[in-house]
Protein backbone atom coordinates (compact mmCIF):
# COMPACT_ATOMS: atom_id res chain seq x y z
CA UNK A 1 0.00 0.00 0.00
CA UNK A 2 1.51 3.26 -1.22
CA UNK A 3 0.35 6.38 1.02
CA UNK A 4 0.58 10.14 -0.98
CA UNK A 5 0.00 13.01 0.41
CA UNK A 6 -0.85 16.06 -2.03
CA UNK A 7 1.03 19.20 0.31
CA UNK A 8 -1.10 21.35 -2.01
CA UNK A 9 -4.09 20.65 0.68
CA UNK A 10 -2.64 19.85 3.34
CA UNK A 11 -2.22 22.82 6.46
CA UNK A 12 -0.14 20.36 8.84
CA UNK A 13 -2.94 20.34 11.25
CA UNK A 14 -1.39 16.96 12.43
CA UNK A 15 -4.47 15.26 12.63
CA UNK A 16 -3.07 12.03 10.57
CA UNK A 17 -0.12 12.48 13.01
CA UNK A 18 -2.48 11.97 16.26
CA UNK A 19 -3.60 8.33 14.64
CA UNK A 20 -0.80 7.07 13.44
CA UNK A 21 2.67 8.90 14.49
CA UNK A 22 4.71 6.32 13.23
CA UNK A 23 3.73 7.19 9.55
CA UNK A 24 3.14 10.69 9.83
CA UNK A 25 4.68 13.56 11.42
CA UNK A 26 4.52 17.28 11.33
CA UNK A 27 7.28 19.30 12.75
CA UNK A 28 8.03 22.35 14.27
CA UNK A 29 8.91 23.35 11.06
CA UNK A 30 5.13 23.16 10.30
CA UNK A 31 5.81 20.72 7.94
CA UNK A 32 4.19 17.29 7.17
CA UNK A 33 6.94 14.59 6.91
CA UNK A 34 5.82 10.83 5.61
CA UNK A 35 8.03 8.82 7.70
CA UNK A 36 6.58 5.51 6.00
CA UNK A 37 5.26 5.56 2.31
CA UNK A 38 4.43 1.88 2.06
CA UNK A 39 2.64 0.79 5.64
CA UNK A 40 2.21 -2.94 5.78
CA UNK A 41 -1.16 -4.25 4.04
CA UNK A 42 -1.87 -5.09 7.72
CA UNK A 43 -2.03 -1.00 8.28
CA UNK A 44 -5.00 -0.31 6.21
CA UNK A 45 -7.90 0.08 8.37
CA UNK A 46 -6.10 2.60 10.36
CA UNK A 47 -4.44 4.37 6.80
CA UNK A 48 -8.12 4.51 5.99
CA UNK A 49 -8.49 6.32 8.81
CA UNK A 50 -6.18 8.90 8.14
CA UNK A 51 -7.80 9.28 4.77
CA UNK A 52 -10.85 10.14 6.13
CA UNK A 53 -10.05 12.37 9.25
CA UNK A 54 -8.02 14.09 6.82
CA UNK A 55 -10.29 17.86 6.75
CA UNK A 56 -8.25 18.67 3.75
CA UNK A 57 -8.85 15.37 1.53
CA UNK A 58 -4.96 15.60 1.56
CA UNK A 59 -4.45 11.86 2.04
CA UNK A 60 -4.70 8.93 -0.66
CA UNK A 61 -3.84 5.51 -0.74
CA UNK A 62 -2.69 4.05 -4.13
CA UNK A 63 -2.93 0.09 -3.76
CA UNK B 1 -31.83 -11.77 19.99
CA UNK B 2 -29.11 -9.71 17.99
CA UNK B 3 -29.86 -6.72 15.77
CA UNK B 4 -30.72 -7.74 12.59
CA UNK B 5 -31.17 -4.64 10.29
CA UNK B 6 -30.39 -1.07 10.94
CA UNK B 7 -31.56 1.83 9.55
CA UNK B 8 -29.37 4.77 9.32
CA UNK B 9 -32.06 7.93 8.06
CA UNK B 10 -29.60 10.65 6.57
CA UNK B 11 -27.18 10.01 3.81
CA UNK B 12 -24.39 12.11 4.89
CA UNK B 13 -21.65 12.37 6.61
CA UNK B 14 -22.59 10.97 10.11
CA UNK B 15 -25.09 8.52 8.20
CA UNK B 16 -22.32 7.21 5.68
CA UNK B 17 -19.49 7.04 8.69
CA UNK B 18 -22.11 5.14 10.94
CA UNK B 19 -22.73 2.60 7.96
CA UNK B 20 -19.08 1.62 7.65
CA UNK B 21 -18.50 1.79 11.01
CA UNK B 22 -21.48 -1.28 11.59
CA UNK B 23 -19.12 -3.54 8.61
CA UNK B 24 -16.01 -2.89 10.46
CA UNK B 25 -17.73 -4.06 13.24
CA UNK B 26 -18.41 -7.10 11.09
CA UNK B 27 -21.68 -6.41 11.29
CA UNK B 28 -23.30 -8.31 8.63
CA UNK B 29 -27.54 -7.36 8.52
CA UNK B 30 -29.35 -5.55 6.21
CA UNK B 31 -28.35 -2.09 6.26
CA UNK B 32 -30.66 0.36 4.95
CA UNK B 33 -29.58 4.25 3.90
CA UNK B 34 -31.88 6.55 2.89
CA UNK B 35 -30.97 9.75 2.00
CA UNK B 36 -33.95 12.77 0.59
CA UNK B 37 -30.93 13.76 -1.30
CA UNK B 38 -30.76 12.20 -4.90
CA UNK B 39 -26.43 12.36 -3.85
CA UNK B 40 -24.28 9.79 -2.76
CA UNK B 41 -22.80 11.30 0.43
CA UNK B 42 -21.15 14.18 -0.45
CA UNK B 43 -18.33 16.55 1.78
CA UNK B 44 -20.03 19.88 2.41
CA UNK B 45 -17.13 21.82 3.61
CA UNK B 46 -15.77 22.50 0.08
CA UNK B 47 -19.41 23.97 -0.91
CA UNK B 48 -18.06 27.29 0.52
CA UNK B 49 -14.54 26.81 -0.66
CA UNK B 50 -13.10 25.04 -3.24
CA UNK B 51 -16.53 23.94 -5.42
CA UNK B 52 -17.98 27.88 -5.09
CA UNK B 53 -14.77 29.27 -6.04
CA UNK B 54 -15.57 26.80 -9.31
CA UNK B 55 -12.29 25.00 -8.53
CA UNK B 56 -13.58 21.69 -7.54
CA UNK B 57 -16.43 20.00 -9.19
CA UNK B 58 -18.46 16.94 -7.52
CA UNK B 59 -16.54 14.29 -7.99
CA UNK B 60 -13.77 15.84 -6.10
CA UNK B 61 -16.29 15.65 -2.92
CA UNK B 62 -17.74 12.24 -2.57
CA UNK B 63 -17.57 10.96 0.82
CA UNK B 64 -16.64 7.85 0.15
CA UNK B 65 -15.12 6.42 -3.14
CA UNK B 66 -17.52 4.34 -5.14
CA UNK B 67 -15.65 0.83 -5.40
CA UNK B 68 -15.70 1.19 -1.49
CA UNK B 69 -19.19 2.37 -1.01
CA UNK B 70 -20.61 -0.70 -2.96
CA UNK B 71 -18.63 -3.26 -0.88
CA UNK B 72 -20.16 -1.74 1.89
CA UNK B 73 -23.67 -3.61 0.48
CA UNK B 74 -26.24 -1.34 1.59
CA UNK B 75 -30.01 -0.90 0.76
CA UNK B 76 -29.62 2.57 -0.25
CA UNK B 77 -32.43 4.56 -0.85
CA UNK B 78 -32.01 7.88 -2.09
CA UNK B 79 -34.32 10.42 -3.22
CA UNK B 80 -36.54 8.93 -0.18
CA UNK B 81 -37.58 11.33 2.69
CA UNK B 82 -38.89 9.52 6.04
CA UNK B 83 -41.69 11.31 6.94
CA UNK B 84 -42.31 9.72 10.73
CA UNK B 85 -41.59 7.75 13.03
CA UNK B 86 -43.38 5.47 15.72
CA UNK B 87 -41.08 4.35 18.49
CA UNK B 88 -44.18 2.39 20.29
CA UNK B 89 -44.73 0.30 16.84
CA UNK B 90 -40.96 0.69 15.42
CA UNK B 91 -43.04 1.95 12.46
CA UNK B 92 -40.57 4.19 10.26
CA UNK B 93 -42.46 6.10 7.13
CA UNK B 94 -40.94 7.35 4.22
CA UNK B 95 -42.05 8.72 1.11
CA UNK B 96 -41.47 5.10 -0.34
CA UNK B 97 -43.97 3.19 2.39
CA UNK B 98 -43.59 2.01 5.86
CA UNK B 99 -41.16 -0.07 7.15
CA UNK B 100 -40.80 -2.05 10.53
CA UNK B 101 -37.26 -1.27 12.40
CA UNK B 102 -35.19 -3.71 14.50
CA UNK B 103 -32.57 -0.35 15.11
CA UNK B 104 -31.69 2.74 13.34
CA UNK B 105 -29.37 6.11 13.33
CA UNK B 106 -30.91 9.35 13.35
CA UNK B 107 -28.57 11.55 10.98
CA UNK B 108 -30.98 13.82 9.32
CA UNK B 109 -28.60 16.63 10.22
CA UNK B 110 -29.28 20.25 9.71
CA UNK B 111 -30.68 22.67 7.04
CA UNK B 112 -30.19 26.62 6.91
CA UNK B 113 -32.74 29.72 8.69
CA UNK B 114 -34.31 31.35 5.97
CA UNK B 115 -34.53 35.20 6.47
CA UNK B 116 -38.36 35.26 8.25
CA UNK B 117 -40.87 37.33 6.19
CA UNK B 118 -38.83 37.31 3.41
CA UNK B 119 -40.44 35.55 0.56
CA UNK B 120 -38.35 33.22 -2.22
CA UNK B 121 -36.96 34.86 -5.67
CA UNK B 122 -34.74 34.34 -7.90
CA UNK B 123 -30.88 35.38 -7.12
CA UNK B 124 -31.27 34.58 -3.54
CA UNK B 125 -29.77 31.67 -2.07
CA UNK B 126 -28.79 29.78 0.81
CA UNK B 127 -26.17 27.22 1.06
CA UNK B 128 -26.21 23.93 2.64
CA UNK B 129 -26.21 21.11 -0.22
CA UNK B 130 -24.48 20.75 -3.40
CA UNK B 131 -27.39 22.07 -4.98
CA UNK B 132 -27.41 25.40 -3.42
CA UNK B 133 -23.65 25.34 -4.24
CA UNK B 134 -24.21 24.57 -8.18
CA UNK B 135 -26.84 27.32 -8.11
CA UNK B 136 -24.85 29.94 -6.48
CA UNK B 137 -22.05 29.30 -8.41
CA UNK B 138 -24.19 29.60 -11.54
CA UNK B 139 -25.61 32.91 -10.39
CA UNK B 140 -21.79 34.08 -9.67
CA UNK B 141 -20.43 32.84 -12.89
CA UNK B 142 -23.01 35.00 -14.79
CA UNK B 143 -21.07 38.07 -12.74
CA UNK B 144 -23.19 39.62 -11.02
CA UNK B 145 -22.64 43.86 -9.82
CA UNK B 146 -22.32 42.93 -6.34
CA UNK B 147 -23.25 39.74 -3.63
CA UNK B 148 -24.78 40.46 -0.42
CA UNK B 149 -24.40 38.27 2.19
CA UNK B 150 -26.71 38.24 5.46
CA UNK B 151 -25.62 36.89 8.48
CA UNK B 152 -20.94 36.90 8.95
CA UNK B 153 -20.97 33.41 10.48
CA UNK B 154 -18.49 30.76 9.64
CA UNK B 155 -20.63 30.17 6.20
CA UNK B 156 -21.37 33.53 5.22
CA UNK B 157 -17.63 34.60 6.20
CA UNK B 158 -16.21 32.05 3.67
CA UNK B 159 -18.97 32.97 1.13
CA UNK B 160 -17.96 36.71 1.33
CA UNK B 161 -13.99 35.35 0.82
CA UNK B 162 -15.23 32.64 -2.28
CA UNK B 163 -16.71 36.00 -3.99
CA UNK B 164 -13.57 37.89 -3.22
CA UNK B 165 -11.41 35.45 -4.06
CA UNK B 166 -13.35 35.37 -7.65
CA UNK B 167 -13.14 39.12 -7.94
CA UNK B 168 -16.93 40.40 -7.56
CA UNK B 169 -17.82 43.06 -5.22
CA UNK B 170 -19.47 41.79 -1.87
CA UNK B 171 -21.14 43.50 1.20
CA UNK B 172 -21.70 41.23 4.14
CA UNK B 173 -24.49 42.54 7.08
CA UNK B 174 -24.52 41.12 10.59
CA UNK B 175 -26.45 42.72 13.46
CA UNK B 176 -23.80 41.57 15.86
CA UNK B 177 -21.09 44.37 16.51
CA UNK B 178 -18.15 42.09 15.15
CA UNK B 179 -18.12 38.90 12.90
CA UNK B 180 -18.39 35.78 14.97
CA UNK B 181 -17.91 38.01 17.90
CA UNK B 182 -20.67 35.82 20.16
CA UNK B 183 -17.95 32.60 19.29
CA UNK B 184 -14.69 33.85 19.35
CA UNK B 185 -14.83 37.04 21.01
CA UNK B 186 -15.10 40.72 20.39
CA UNK B 187 -10.98 41.19 19.97
CA UNK B 188 -10.77 38.17 17.67
CA UNK B 189 -13.39 39.31 16.31
CA UNK B 190 -12.82 42.29 15.47
CA UNK B 191 -10.01 40.82 13.54
CA UNK B 192 -11.72 38.97 11.65
CA UNK B 193 -13.41 42.18 10.57
CA UNK B 194 -10.27 43.98 9.97
CA UNK B 195 -9.42 40.51 7.65
CA UNK B 196 -12.59 40.84 5.44
CA UNK B 197 -11.99 44.93 5.04
CA UNK B 198 -8.78 44.43 4.01
CA UNK B 199 -9.51 42.03 1.55
CA UNK B 200 -11.74 44.49 0.11
CA UNK B 201 -15.25 43.44 1.57
CA UNK B 202 -17.74 46.53 2.14
CA UNK B 203 -18.63 45.63 6.22
CA UNK B 204 -22.03 46.17 7.95
CA UNK B 205 -21.99 45.21 11.72
CA UNK B 206 -24.65 46.65 13.80
CA UNK B 207 -27.48 46.70 11.33
CA UNK B 208 -29.61 43.99 10.28
CA UNK B 209 -31.48 43.59 6.96
CA UNK B 210 -35.40 45.43 7.37
CA UNK B 211 -36.30 43.93 3.67
CA UNK B 212 -35.11 43.02 0.40
CA UNK B 213 -36.26 43.91 -3.24
CA UNK B 214 -36.54 42.39 -6.54
CA UNK B 215 -37.06 44.00 -10.12
CA UNK B 216 -38.89 41.34 -12.13
CA UNK B 217 -38.94 38.91 -9.59
CA UNK B 218 -35.08 38.70 -8.90
CA UNK B 219 -33.97 40.70 -6.22
CA UNK B 220 -32.51 43.98 -6.94
CA UNK B 221 -31.27 45.39 -3.28
CA UNK B 222 -31.11 44.66 0.17
CA UNK B 223 -32.30 47.26 2.73
CA UNK B 224 -30.60 47.25 5.89
CA UNK B 225 -32.58 48.61 9.21
CA UNK B 226 -30.76 51.87 9.13
CA UNK B 227 -32.48 52.64 5.86
CA UNK B 228 -29.47 51.89 4.26
CA UNK B 229 -29.80 50.24 0.75
CA UNK B 230 -27.65 47.88 -1.06
CA UNK B 231 -27.34 47.40 -4.67
CA UNK B 232 -26.94 43.14 -5.06
CA UNK B 233 -28.36 41.07 -7.44
CA UNK B 234 -27.13 38.01 -5.70
CA UNK B 235 -27.81 37.51 -1.70
CA UNK B 236 -27.12 34.56 0.09
CA UNK B 237 -28.48 34.16 3.62
CA UNK B 238 -26.07 32.89 6.01
CA UNK B 239 -27.89 32.86 9.60
CA UNK B 240 -27.50 29.56 11.21
CA UNK B 241 -29.05 26.03 10.69
CA UNK B 242 -32.19 24.22 11.98
CA UNK B 243 -31.87 21.04 13.07
CA UNK B 244 -34.13 18.10 10.64
CA UNK B 245 -36.20 17.13 13.54
CA UNK B 246 -39.34 17.24 12.50
CA UNK B 247 -40.61 13.91 10.72
CA UNK B 248 -39.55 12.96 14.74
CA UNK B 249 -42.32 15.03 15.96
CA UNK B 250 -45.03 12.73 18.19
CA UNK B 251 -42.73 10.21 17.61
CA UNK B 252 -42.12 8.92 20.98
CA UNK B 253 -38.36 10.60 20.83
CA UNK B 254 -37.46 13.14 23.18
CA UNK B 255 -36.91 16.29 20.82
CA UNK B 256 -35.39 19.56 22.11
CA UNK B 257 -33.41 21.43 19.62
CA UNK B 258 -32.15 18.04 18.13
CA UNK B 259 -32.44 14.38 18.91
CA UNK B 260 -32.40 14.29 23.00
CA UNK B 261 -29.78 11.62 23.55
CA UNK B 262 -28.21 10.01 26.31
CA UNK B 263 -24.51 10.50 27.00
CA UNK B 264 -23.96 7.02 24.88
CA UNK B 265 -25.77 8.29 21.93
CA UNK B 266 -28.90 6.44 22.72
CA UNK B 267 -32.15 8.59 22.10
CA UNK B 268 -34.82 5.01 23.00
CA UNK B 269 -33.79 1.78 23.06
CA UNK B 270 -32.37 0.66 19.96
CA UNK B 271 -32.32 4.03 18.41
CA UNK B 272 -29.32 6.26 18.42
CA UNK B 273 -28.27 9.76 16.74
CA UNK B 274 -25.07 11.57 15.43
CA UNK B 275 -24.68 14.58 13.75
CA UNK B 276 -25.56 17.87 13.39
CA UNK B 277 -29.14 16.50 14.88
CA UNK B 278 -27.78 15.20 17.67
CA UNK B 279 -28.01 16.84 21.15
CA UNK B 280 -26.32 14.73 24.00
CA UNK B 281 -24.60 15.44 27.59
CA UNK B 282 -21.12 15.03 26.91
CA UNK B 283 -20.16 14.29 30.51
CA UNK B 284 -15.98 15.53 29.53
CA UNK B 285 -17.42 18.94 29.60
CA UNK B 286 -20.35 18.84 31.77
CA UNK B 287 -22.53 20.29 29.07
CA UNK B 288 -25.11 19.35 26.99
CA UNK B 289 -24.41 19.74 23.34
CA UNK B 290 -25.45 19.98 19.59
CA UNK B 291 -22.57 20.32 17.43
CA UNK B 292 -22.78 21.35 14.32
CA UNK B 293 -19.09 20.26 13.17
CA UNK B 294 -17.58 18.26 10.52
CA UNK B 295 -15.54 16.17 12.70
CA UNK B 296 -17.98 15.38 15.12
CA UNK B 297 -20.39 14.51 12.73
CA UNK B 298 -17.78 11.45 11.88
CA UNK B 299 -16.58 10.78 15.62
CA UNK B 300 -20.66 10.52 16.76
CA UNK B 301 -21.45 8.47 13.57
CA UNK B 302 -19.01 5.77 14.76
CA UNK B 303 -20.20 6.16 17.94
CA UNK B 304 -23.80 5.99 17.34
CA UNK B 305 -23.25 2.92 15.06
CA UNK B 306 -21.05 0.98 17.62
CA UNK B 307 -23.75 2.06 20.38
CA UNK B 308 -26.61 -0.09 18.45
CA UNK B 309 -24.09 -3.57 18.76
CA UNK B 310 -23.48 -2.80 23.08
CA UNK B 311 -25.65 -3.55 25.47
CA UNK B 312 -26.21 -1.11 27.80
CA UNK B 313 -23.51 -2.17 30.64
CA UNK B 314 -20.71 -2.22 27.98
CA UNK B 315 -21.86 1.46 26.55
CA UNK B 316 -19.02 3.77 26.61
CA UNK B 317 -20.26 7.51 27.28
CA UNK B 318 -19.52 9.79 23.92
CA UNK B 319 -16.88 12.35 25.22
CA UNK B 320 -15.20 14.38 22.47
CA UNK B 321 -13.53 17.61 22.37
CA UNK B 322 -15.29 19.04 19.71
CA UNK B 323 -13.18 21.10 16.90
CA UNK B 324 -13.89 22.73 14.13
CA UNK B 325 -11.84 25.00 11.27
CA UNK B 326 -13.02 27.98 9.21
CA UNK B 327 -10.60 28.52 6.11
CA UNK B 328 -11.17 32.59 5.15
CA UNK B 329 -8.67 33.83 2.64
CA UNK B 330 -5.44 32.53 3.54
CA UNK B 331 -6.19 32.67 7.09
CA UNK B 332 -7.25 29.40 9.06
CA UNK B 333 -9.37 29.57 12.10
CA UNK B 334 -9.29 26.44 14.39
CA UNK B 335 -10.96 25.89 17.47
CA UNK B 336 -10.65 22.86 20.10
CA UNK B 337 -13.05 22.23 23.10
CA UNK B 338 -15.45 25.08 24.36
CA UNK B 339 -14.30 28.81 25.46
CA UNK B 340 -16.33 31.32 27.35
CA UNK B 341 -16.30 34.95 28.09
CA UNK B 342 -15.19 34.39 31.62
CA UNK B 343 -12.62 31.97 31.07
CA UNK B 344 -8.84 32.42 31.69
CA UNK B 345 -6.91 33.71 28.41
CA UNK B 346 -3.15 32.88 27.73
CA UNK B 347 -2.00 33.43 24.28
CA UNK B 348 0.31 30.76 23.87
CA UNK B 349 2.15 31.21 20.44
CA UNK B 350 2.04 34.14 18.26
CA UNK B 351 0.41 37.61 18.29
CA UNK B 352 -2.90 39.22 17.03
CA UNK B 353 -0.72 41.36 14.86
CA UNK B 354 0.59 38.98 12.92
CA UNK B 355 -2.82 37.52 12.80
CA UNK B 356 -1.16 33.95 13.58
CA UNK B 357 -1.50 32.93 17.10
CA UNK B 358 -2.76 30.55 19.50
CA UNK B 359 -4.93 31.31 22.49
CA UNK B 360 -5.57 29.31 25.13
CA UNK B 361 -8.70 29.00 27.38
CA UNK B 362 -9.25 27.77 31.51
CA UNK B 363 -11.69 27.13 33.51
CA UNK B 364 -11.51 26.13 36.95
CA UNK B 365 -7.83 25.25 36.50
CA UNK B 366 -8.03 22.87 33.11
CA UNK B 367 -7.24 23.78 29.93
CA UNK B 368 -10.58 23.85 28.20
CA UNK B 369 -10.33 25.19 24.94
CA UNK B 370 -7.96 26.58 22.25
CA UNK B 371 -8.70 29.09 19.49
CA UNK B 372 -5.66 29.29 16.52
CA UNK B 373 -5.74 31.90 13.72
CA UNK B 374 -3.03 29.92 10.78
CA UNK B 375 -1.73 27.41 13.86
CA UNK B 376 -3.37 24.54 12.74
CA UNK B 377 -0.61 22.26 14.59
CA UNK B 378 -0.56 24.05 17.66
CA UNK B 379 -4.64 23.51 18.19
CA UNK B 380 -4.37 19.77 17.18
CA UNK B 381 -1.69 19.70 20.21
CA UNK B 382 -3.48 21.70 22.78
CA UNK B 383 -6.48 19.76 21.82
CA UNK B 384 -4.92 16.16 22.70
CA UNK B 385 -3.89 17.92 26.19
CA UNK B 386 -7.42 18.94 26.72
CA UNK B 387 -8.28 15.59 26.44
CA UNK B 388 -5.54 13.86 28.60
CA UNK B 389 -7.37 16.71 30.90
CA UNK B 390 -4.10 18.64 31.39
CA UNK B 391 -4.10 21.81 33.79
CA UNK B 392 -4.43 25.33 32.78
CA UNK B 393 -0.93 25.63 34.28
CA UNK B 394 0.83 23.17 32.62
CA UNK B 395 -0.77 23.83 29.12
CA UNK B 396 0.71 27.39 29.45
CA UNK B 397 4.06 26.53 30.57
CA UNK B 398 4.45 23.74 27.82
CA UNK B 399 6.85 24.34 24.98
CA UNK B 400 5.39 23.16 21.92
C1 LIG C 1 -21.13 25.10 3.14
C2 LIG C 1 -20.70 24.40 4.39
C3 LIG C 1 -19.38 24.52 4.83
C4 LIG C 1 -18.96 23.89 6.00
N1 LIG C 1 -17.66 24.04 6.41
C5 LIG C 1 -17.25 23.46 7.56
C6 LIG C 1 -15.91 23.64 8.00
O1 LIG C 1 -15.09 24.33 7.35
N2 LIG C 1 -15.53 23.03 9.16
C7 LIG C 1 -16.39 22.28 9.90
O2 LIG C 1 -16.00 21.75 10.95
N3 LIG C 1 -17.68 22.08 9.49
C8 LIG C 1 -18.12 22.66 8.34
N4 LIG C 1 -19.42 22.48 7.92
C9 LIG C 1 -20.34 21.67 8.76
C10 LIG C 1 -20.37 20.19 8.39
O3 LIG C 1 -20.44 20.03 7.01
C11 LIG C 1 -21.58 19.55 9.07
O4 LIG C 1 -21.32 19.57 10.44
C12 LIG C 1 -21.82 18.12 8.60
O5 LIG C 1 -22.21 18.10 7.26
C13 LIG C 1 -22.89 17.44 9.45
O6 LIG C 1 -23.14 16.17 8.94
P1 LIG C 1 -24.50 15.40 9.23
O7 LIG C 1 -24.38 14.10 8.51
O8 LIG C 1 -24.80 15.42 10.66
O9 LIG C 1 -25.67 16.29 8.59
P2 LIG C 1 -25.90 16.81 7.11
O10 LIG C 1 -24.62 16.93 6.40
O11 LIG C 1 -26.78 18.00 7.25
O12 LIG C 1 -26.72 15.64 6.42
C14 LIG C 1 -28.02 15.27 6.73
C15 LIG C 1 -28.63 14.58 5.53
O13 LIG C 1 -29.91 14.09 5.87
C16 LIG C 1 -30.84 14.45 4.87
N5 LIG C 1 -32.19 14.50 5.46
C17 LIG C 1 -32.71 15.48 6.25
N6 LIG C 1 -33.97 15.17 6.61
C18 LIG C 1 -34.26 13.99 6.03
C19 LIG C 1 -35.42 13.15 6.02
N7 LIG C 1 -36.51 13.47 6.70
N8 LIG C 1 -35.37 12.00 5.30
C20 LIG C 1 -34.25 11.64 4.63
N9 LIG C 1 -33.12 12.40 4.60
C21 LIG C 1 -33.14 13.56 5.30
C22 LIG C 1 -30.34 15.79 4.40
O14 LIG C 1 -30.86 16.14 3.13
C23 LIG C 1 -28.83 15.52 4.36
O15 LIG C 1 -28.46 14.90 3.17
C24 LIG C 1 -19.88 23.11 6.75
C25 LIG C 1 -21.20 22.98 6.31
C26 LIG C 1 -21.62 23.62 5.15
C27 LIG C 1 -23.04 23.49 4.70
S1 LIG D 1 -4.51 15.40 8.46
FE1 LIG D 1 -4.37 16.10 6.35
S2 LIG D 1 -4.06 18.30 6.46
FE2 LIG D 1 -3.63 17.45 8.47
S3 LIG D 1 -1.43 17.13 8.49
FE3 LIG D 1 -2.37 15.22 7.89
S4 LIG D 1 -2.42 15.32 5.65
FE4 LIG D 1 -2.03 17.39 6.36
Amino acid sequence: MKIVVDFDLCESNAVCMQIAPDVFEVRDDDFLYLLNENPDESDRERMEECVQRCPKQAISIED
Amino acid sequence: MATQSIHIVGASLAGIRAAEALRRCEFDGRIVLIGDEPHRPYDRPPLSKQVLAGDWDADRIELTKPEKFDALDLDLQLGVRATGFDLATRTLSTSDGDDTIDAMVVATGARCRNLPGIEDMAGLHVLRTLDHAHALRADLDAGPSRVAVVGAGFIGAEVAATCRGRGLDVTMIDPMPTPLGRVLGEEIGSLMADVHVEHGVDLRTGVGVDRLEANDGHVARVVLSDGAVVEADVVVVGIGVIPNTEWLEGSGLTIDNGVVCDATMLAAPGVTAAGDVARWPNVRFDEVMRIEHWDNAIEQGVHAAERLLVDDANALPFEPVPWFWSDQYDRKLQMAGRIGSSDDIHLATGSFEERRFAQLHGRNGRLVGVLGLNRPRHVMQYKTMIQNGTSFEDAVAAEI
